[in-house]
């Protein structure tokens, strides 16, 4: 095994788990240089399997490389350098060690060649994440991260179960294209859109995501719901039902993002709306659909990334604040901070320009060209929504509305560094798309860049943009959060948990007087037969007691005799 | 009424007023463009006038509208869950 074929996300895990035991120094450039290596080993890996294992009767792939997950791995890797240099900063070593550990996972899962594998590192993920929620050290953040754990552990056993009957139905292991037409194909479909964020399990990801870190948050954005649009892609691509997930992901996004006063969750519901874009395409399944899936996870990454540095950053200069209500006027004394977070608000909001544009405008074209006239619409009024909701929303509440007073700096360099770099891959895809559409899993002549295709979003957006100045007074930001599915089980299922256990106790209450009533009673007996007046202890005369005792004897004799 | 000089130029009334007349400017721009740039129509209803423009104000109300709705129904205090 050479260190072509060793497994670029092993390699990061392994260096993970070794981030918090060296100083402060060797852990810098750990982590700065350690994602460039792993982008190096993602690019040596050639098409097929790399690295094979047995294991029980199965022969697993554990590296197994294609265009797709070439570019998966390549996004990732530029993820955990940029995410790394943003986070060099935080005090906390056990955040970027979780952050490693599951970004490496996640190249796990897109190099993997067979569902055993997949299974491993799928759960390898859940446990980094979860730690690297739980690094905020917060009370909100360990709740946020149990309930997280939860949800992606019941994900884990969805799938595993749907695994272990694939490989029975089939006899393979293989990571290959399914169809939904037997029980363990659905439960593969169902483990993997709980990590997409699809309904009804939505609200994990606004829940947990924001009460990470400043920096826990921007890693968490990119890998578990991009790995299971990665698996989506491989197992399920032109499922019809995923276009009707996807779109209500896109809906369900804006219109709670619409809703939400919190910065951070305003962009984690914008994640779950992004993603919907992308569940959309698979549904589709074109080869113009799947390019744009998958282009798109590739921008979206950067940019949600870019958002969320930029959010982080407020959240770190201002000492935690999140709340629409308490910012404004930011652009002021961060202009870096602000004009980061407009680029990742246009490139996010499709704006031409920006990789948004570029990747996107794909999977709108996919359904021209299947002539799906009413998903298209949805489509488009989804574009208009998202500039709405993420493009304006948050930087007019964060950087501009009203003056809050506040005056915190630009974060340090290595953070202004970060979002930076981060722009500049969103307008340098977006300015020259030819070089990146290479890296795509089909060739294609897609241009993106014609006048009336410019002109037309340009004339959604800004109308967009109208509609939002014009009902400003509609979208006046409250101290509130909204109602998801999450109420069932943080809510009525705590009622009906109350209900059941008064009920037990009402009954252990009402078995205790019954006990004692009984207790009570053979006392009282015991004392009426046996006490000093009693029945028993009276006196009896010698006759008496010798018949008796000579009849007992008696009996005692024939019986022994007898048996 | 003179501007606050202390305001940063960008929050001082005349300028949002400067950047409401050029905002309108360029939409009546991108609006008028549909006479001379013909799209092609996939549909027929996006090829109408200027599509694009009325299809994204309307359904971004809609959206901006369902979602005040959707709040009065779903909207908590946001310490609902500390307890």
């Amino acid at each position: 095994m050479t260190i072509d074929t060793f497994p670029p996300g092993v390699l990061l895990i392994f260096g993970g788990l070794v981030l918090p035991f060296v100083s402060s120094g060797v852990r810098k450039t750990i982590v700065l240089l350690l994602p460039l290596l792993v982008l190096w080993s993602v690019w040596q890996i050639g098409d097929g399997t790399q690295l094979s294992l047995s294991f029980l009767e199965y022969e697993l792939s554990i590296v197994e490389g294609d265009t797709l997950s070439r570019l998966f791995a390549t996004v990732f890797a530029v993820m955990v350098f940029g995410g790394g240099l943003f986070a060099l900063n935080q005090k906390e070593p056990f955040e970027l060690a979780a952050a490693f550990v599951y970004g490496g996972s996640a190249l796990g899962v897109v190099f993997a060649g067979d569902l055993i594998t997949v299974f491993v590192f799928w759960e390898i993920m859940a446990i980094g994440s979860t730690l690297v929620i739980w690094s905020a050290k917060t009370p909100q953040s360990y709740r946020a991260s149990i309930r997280y754990l939860i949800i992606h552990l019941l994900g884990g056993v969805i799938l595993m179960v749907g695994i272990v009957m694939q490989i029975q139905n089939t006899g393979s292991a293989e990571f290959e294209a399914m169809k939904i037409d037997n029980l363990g194909t659905w439960l593969i479909l169902a483990g993997f859109l709980v990590n997409a964020g699809a309904p009804p399990l939505t609200a994990w990801l606004p829940d947990a995501y924001p009460e990470a870190s400043f920096s826990g948050t921007v890693f968490l954005s990119a890998f578990t719901t991009k790995t299971a649009v990665y698996v989506l892609m491989i197992g399920f691509p032109g499922t019809e039902i995923l276009i009707y997930i996807g779109l209500y992901m896109i809906f369900y996004g804006i219109i709670y993002a619409l809703l939400e006063n919190d910065m951070r969750r305003i962009l984690s519901y914008s994640i779950i709306n992004q993603v919907g874009f992308m569940v959309t395409g698979i549904g589709i399944g074109t080869e113009m659909a799947l390019n744009g899936a998958a282009a798109h996870a590739f921008t979206h990454i950067i940019y949600k990334a870019l958002l969320l540095m930029s959010a982080g950053s407020v959240f770190y200069m201002t000492s935690g604040k999140r709340k629409c209500t308490d910012l404004g006027g930011l652009f002021q004394s961060m202009p870096i901070t602000c004009i980061c977070g407009i680029v990742g608000a246009l490139a996010i909001s499709s704006f031409p320009l920006t990789s948004g544009f570029i990747s996107k405008s794909m999977i709108a074209q996919a359904a021209v060209d299947e002539q799906l006239f009413l998903i298209w619409m949805c489509l488009a009024a989804a574009s208009a929504g998202v500039f709405l909701h993420a493009g304006i929303k948050f930087p007019w509440f964060v950087f501009f509305q009203k003056d809050s007073g506040l005056r915190p700096k630009d974060p340090p360099w290595n953070m202004k560094a970060a979002m930076i770099f981060f722009a500049f891959i969103c307008i340098g895809l977006g300015v020259m798309p030819e070089p990146f559409y290479e890296l795509l899993p089909f060739s294609s002549n897609y241009e993106p860049y014609t006048v009336p295709h410019v002109i037309n979003q340009l004339q959604l957006l800004l109308f967009a943009g109208l509609s939002f100045f014009l009902a400003l007074p509609l979208m006046k930001r409250t101290l509130t959060i909204s109602l998801d599915w999450d109420w069932f089980y943080r809510r009525c299922g705590r009622i009906v948990y109350k209900l059941i256990t008064l009920q037990i106790l009402n009954i252990r209450q009402k078995l205790l007087d019954l006990s004692i009533y009984l207790i009570k009673h053979f006392i009282r007996l015991t004392h009426y037969y046996s006490g000093s007046e009693g029945t028993v202890a009276r006196d009896a005369s010698l006759g008496t007691s010798v018949a008796i005792v000579v009849t007992a004897l008696a009996v005692l004799i024939v019986f022994i005799y007898q048996f | 009424m003179k501007d606050d000089p202390k305001l940063h130029w960008l929050v001082r009334p005349s300028s949002i007023k400067i950047l409401w007349c050029l905002g309108l400017v360029i939409l009546a721009a991108l609006v008028l463009s549909d006479f001379i740039i013909h799209t092609h129509s996939a549909f027929g209803i996006d090829g109408s006038f200027g599509f694009y423009s009325w299809y994204g104000l309307l359904t971004c109300f809609a959206m901006i509208v369902f979602a005040k709705l959707l709040g009065f129904f779903l909207k908590r205090k946001d310490t609902y869950y500390d307890d």
